[in-house]
């Protein structure tokens, strides 16, 4: 059942519900008093570094830590669990020991005396490369569906049936596309890497953790310290970045603890740059083989892919159910996954996780067919949607992309610029091009508990076990307490960033800003019928009359019969209002919703003699139901249209075939998207009344899936040549020119 | 990073005591762009750090008399650029523009900037400047590394973005000390002092105890000294993989004399794609005696790369080094590039 208690006012009525303010916390951030994980300084700390394995793939025979102790300055020698003689390693960078020492330079010099024996095992790390893969015994199948529009009959063999239809289907199809596409892996590469800052207080521990997860992560602590959960707090103010690398305190944070009780001072223990990129988590790479079949008019009848995808060392990688083809459900499908085993660092969960791959290995062939047709591709796009009464897309309905789309063509002026592929006018050597892809994603509500506090000299405090991961989270509360409330969203305080607050749950999958609104809603709307009553008394009125506006409690339209803010906070008598706001995940609620759409679309210039490719304009609409803090939304899609811009043009994790490192795991040649990167950025979320009636849906994750698809297909509209892997470097852009005869 | 020995001379006489001393090993200090993220990796080790920030006469800026310009080593590359000493030397002004970063810039000195190490990968993850003699290189992932000179064990670029220019227009490096008895007025116990033509400076590593350049442990760049570019037309073109202040995939400097609308003399220098900047004869060669056009430039940057050497990975280095020495020339010549 719907709780229908609680709602949102109208778009007409609102006071503080998305309007464009600035964060609550933007000075502390912007003059350095904001304190990160990585800032955290206590007494008496011993600073800790660790030593990753050199080695890809190796067996520890033998670790002699001996040398290493008499360092000056070292303190503590602690060999991880995973490094004692006799295990194996997997993986580069993966952690053999930490050193705590009284200064950085002890405790690293510390490590270069530790004597450690490898003996090297094979490697593999080529995860592009299917036949090596299978060659090596590193390719495993990970499944697959297929479906066809036609039902086998009941005498007919159902493999043969569906190889027959195939067969059939592409017999009748007017256009068929062979096609090869893929994306490398990427780092989640947080500016500030894991880590964290702990002391032990007696038996109880006090942790400061870069994480996204405040609330879950006492536990994790608590297990692998064998301690009571209720004996741990986390601590997280701000954080430079997780992106979905960050819901752990990882090994190194608990060995962090452990080396706190043997040494009894707090530690710090945070990777370095290189460790951050090789075992902090990653982006699973995937690569596609398809061969799909379209009607006369560019409607896609059938979809026939094979697609490898590797999460490292550990397996995994981006599934085939629910993203191959992306959006896109032809009638006609048959679609298979092969895992690959590399030596390489575990994924982790990237912001959309699987969504952007799977966007750039399939919304790429849907620009090929327009290609072959000769077709505009913003076309192609529009016919493959079906209606809202028989769609052929799966998340947002056909109506919303189909607005979406026009209002980005209208923002891109995209019929003037469009030329078919290959056809554009060249200026010396540099040619432009169009693209577009769309996308989707959930964001539902999550779980999310808070304490409301309302003093009576007015003055309003909220408690939540939530964190900001950068992205505004204090601010969107403030916004929803100072609608509900009728007061300045500047004066309220928003505590945030502790285990020992109300529990909320985990930043993942887009789903703060939904648990966030839901809990506070309902704390604020219960507190000011509260003091609602106390007013109504107060002033001989119904309780049901009152309004609160402009830091006023009374009658609507009658200025006699009200009390300012803090004359009815007065009335709640000697100790503050307390309320608990609680939303469960799952719940139906008015209030929150899941469930968006995008569309963005590039405009590229490409330089056919270098393969450098820049960004010339770029154009984002994006869903997101009610938005609750406009500006800090809008900073979402833009950060992820630059984190986007990163991976289609620059990004990708380097491993060497040869040795198994990861070459580049330093931020001078993990090449990221500059300023001068990323052209001229236009934002606008399409927000009409069917969309704010939603409710709130999380933002952060889907602005940043499709990027990489729609550069990919203005980069081939272009050149009328695809470049197949992402990113789209000089060297790529050079030989796929090449190999089609066009350098 | 190794506990190490902090010195900070004032004079050039008692950095070379410093440096001289062969029961230490030294690395010289100046801006530290490089050094100390080195140093942090623990790449570099040294007993003893030299800060030559300290020094003033290797922090000036002379014009002379006869239009040398005299640049100290400890020169920063901001107060390069703003500078009017620069104007008429374009392609060095257009490689500082190229470093795209205010940091390294205003950190940054000239004489770090030349004597920077590679950026190779291999060295730089600690597998020894020539990577495990080259093999690292030559088996491994190569994308970035040499397309000339690479049948040694050195398969690294060089990475001076300045270097190039500075070669084109016929630059000179003044080094002091360790040369005594090698130098002009160099007898022995004396500050030994001498005038290399740039593009002697450097060198390509056969084995790990040598290093990029000529200068010796106990040696001291104090100068960068350029010739008046009266008469010479000149441009540097970087091909980058974006606006960052990441490395350039390949680039040229052109120096031009003229006489009228023809060629007189050319040097192009090419930077990015060998273990030291690599001089083009034949680009020269090419261009003496014609007025520049694209179908020139187009010969001459075809010229520059026809004895190329590309390893497994990095063929695509040849177009791009192409391209940049043909950039280069139209630029110097007052073209459009026709590119970005």
């Amino acid at each position: 059942m719907a709780d229908n208690s609680y709602s949102w006012p109208k778009a007409e009525e609102t006071s503080a519900l998305g309007k464009r303010v600035n964060r609550i916390d933007g000075v502390e951030k912007a003059s350095g008093r904001a304190k990160y994980t990585y800032d955290i300084q206590l007494p008496k700390q011993l600073i800790a570094r660790a030593l990753g394995c050199p080695h890809a793939h190796c067996k520890i025979v033998s670790i002699d830590t001996s040398v290493a102790e008499k360092v000056p300055g070292v303190v503590h020698v602690h060999v991880f669990e995973k490094a004692k003689p006799g295990s194996e390693i997997q993986w580069q960078g993966e952690l053999i020991a930490a050193i705590a020492a009284e200064s950085d330079g002890a405790a690293v010099e510390g490590l270069s005396k530790l004597k450690i024996q490898y003996e090297m095992l094979e490697v593999f790390v080529d995860d592009a490369n299917l036949a090596a893969a299978q060659a090596a015994n590193r390719a495993t199948k990970g499944g697959g569906k297929e479906q066809t529009e036609r039902e086998p009959g009941d005498d007919d063999d159902e493999k043969e049936f569906v190889t027959a239809e195939f067969a059939r289907l592409f017999k009748e199809s007017k256009y068929v596309i062979d096609g090869f596409y893929g994306i490398d892996a990427i780092t989640h590469c947080c500016l500030e890497p894991h880590g964290a800052t702990v002391a032990w207080n007696g038996d109880k521990l006090l942790a400061y953790l870069s994480t996204q997860n405040v609330s879950g992560t006492d536990e994790q602590f608590a297990d692998g310290l064998k301690i009571a959960a209720d004996d741990v707090e986390v601590r997280c103010e701000h954080i430079g970045g997780g992106f979905g690398s960050k819901f752990a305190p990882d090994y190194w944070g608990v060995a962090a603890a452990e080396i706190s009780r043997a040494t009894g001072r707090p530690v710090k223990l945070m990777l370095d740059r290189d460790q951050e990129l090789k075992i902090a988590g990653n982006r699973p790479s995937a690569y596609l083989k398809v061969k799909l079949g379209a009607d006369a008019n560019g409607v896609i009848q059938v979809w026939d892919s094979e697609h490898w995808t590797s999460g490292g060392a550990t397996g995994g990688g981006v599934p085939h159910n629910g993203v191959i083809p992306y959006v896109f459900e032809p009638k006609n499908y048959r679609r298979s996954q092969i895992n690959i085993q590399t030596n390489l660092g575990p994924q982790r969960a990237w912001r959309a996780p699987n969504h952007p791959q799977a966007c750039a290995i399939t919304h790429t062939a849907i620009d090929d067919l327009a290609a072959r047709m000769g077709a505009d591709s913003m076309d192609i796009f529009l016919r493959n949607l079906g209606t809202d009464d028989a769609r052929r897309i799966g998340g947002a309905k056909p109506s919303v992309y189909r607005a979406e789309i026009e209002l980005a063509a209208k923002l891109m002026d995209w019929k003037a610029k469009w030329h078919p592929h290959g056809k554009g006018a060249a200026k010396g050597s540099v040619v432009d091009g169009l693209g577009l892809a769309i996308h989707t994603w959930g964001g539902g509500a999550n779980d999310s508990n808070c304490n409301l506090k309302i003093h009576p000299d007015g003055s309003v405090e909220t408690f939540c076990g939530t964190q900001d991961l950068g992205v505004g989270t204090r601010t969107a509360i403030a916004l929803v307490l100072s609608e509900t409330l009728g007061i300045p969203y500047t004066g309220i305080k928003v505590n945030l960033g502790s285990s020992k607050l109300p529990v909320s749950g985990p930043s993942g999958g887009s789903t703060t800003i939904g648990g966030v609104s839901e809990s506070h809603r309902r704390a604020a709307t219960d507190a000011l019928a509260k003091i609602g009553d106390l007013v109504a008394k107060k002033l001989g009125v119904a309780a049901d009359t009152l309004v609160a506006a402009n830091s006023r409690i009374g009658v609507k339209g009658q200025p006699d019969k009200s009390l300012s803010w803090k004359e009815a906070c007065n009335l709640i008598g000697m100790r503050p209002l307390e309320v608990t706001g609680s939303f469960k995940r799952g719940t139906p609620s008015p209030l929150s919703n899941s469930t968006v759409g995008g569309v963005q679309m590039a405009h590229v210039l490409v330089d056919k003699d270098t393969g450098v490719v820049k960004i010339n304009k770029f154009v984002a609409v994006q869903d997101m139901g009610l938005v609750v803090a406009r500006k800090q939304a809008e900073s979402q899609i833009y950060g992820a249209i630059i984190m986007g811009i990163a991976s289609a043009l620059f990004e990708q994790r380097i491993a060497d075939r040869a040795s198994g490192a990861f070459l580049n795991s330093e931020l001078r040649d993990y090449k990221l998207a500059r300023l001068g990167d990323i052209g001229d950025i236009v934002v606008e979320i399409y927000e009409p009344e069917s969309e704010r009636s939603r409710g709130v849906i999380g933002l952060g994750e889907p602005p940043v899936i499709s990027p990489g698809a729609a550069i990919s297909n203005a980069v081939a509209n272009a050149l009328g040549v695809r470049v197949p892997v992402l990113p789209l470097t000089p060297q790529r852009v050079l030989e796929a020119l090449q190999k089609a005869g066009r350098a | 990073m190794k506990n190490f020995e902090y010195a900070a001379p004032t004079t050039e006489s008692e950095a070379l005591q410093l440096l001289g001393d062969s029961s230490v090993s030294t690395e010289i200090l100046a801006g530290g762009t490089d050094l100390v993220g080195l140093m942090k990796k623990m790449i570099v080790t040294p007993d003893r750090v030299v800060n030559i920030l300290g020094i003033p006469s290797l922090r000036t800026l002379e014009r002379r008399v006869d239009g040398q310009l005299w640049i100290g080593a400890a020169v920063t590359l901001d107060t390069l650029l703003d500078s009017p000493y620069l104007a008429g030397y374009d392609a060095v002004t257009q490689a500082i523009r190229g470093i795209n970063s205010m940091q390294f810039q205003c950190q940054g000195t000239i004489g770090g900037e030349i004597c920077q190490r590679p950026q190779c990968w291999f060295f730089r993850g600690g597998r020894g400047l020539l990577g495990e003699g080259g093999q690292a290189a030559a088996n491994g992932d190569n994308r970035y590394h040499a397309i000339f000179g690479n049948d040694g064990p050195a398969k690294f670029v060089h990475s001076s973005r300045i270097a190039p220019a500075l070669i084109a227009l016929g630059a000179a490096v003044r080094v002091i000390g360790g040369a005594a008895g090698r130098g002009p007025d160099g007898a022995d116990g004396e500050v030994g002092e001498r005038l290399v033509p740039i593009a002697e400076f450097f060198q390509t590593p056969r084995h790990e105890r040598q290093r990029e350049t000529i200068l010796a442990p106990n040696q001291l760049v104090t100068h960068i000294v350029l010739p008046s570019p009266a008469g010479i037309a000149n441009a540097t073109y970087e091909v980058r993989h974006g606006e960052g202040p990441d490395y350039p995939l390949a680039a040229a400097s052109a120096a031009l004399r003229m006489d009228g609308e023809r060629v007189a003399d050319a040097r192009i220098v090419m930077g990015q794609v060998a273990p030291t900047p690599w001089n083009t004869v034949a680009a020269a060669a090419l261009l003496r005696g014609r007025s520049i056009d694209e179908t020139v430039a187009e010969a001459a940057g075809q010229a520059a790369v026809a004895d190329a050497t590309p390893l497994s990975q990095n063929a695509y280095k040849v177009q791009l080094a192409k391209v940049a020495v043909k950039r280069a020339i139209l630029a110097a010549a007052g073209h459009p590039t026709g590119g970005f």
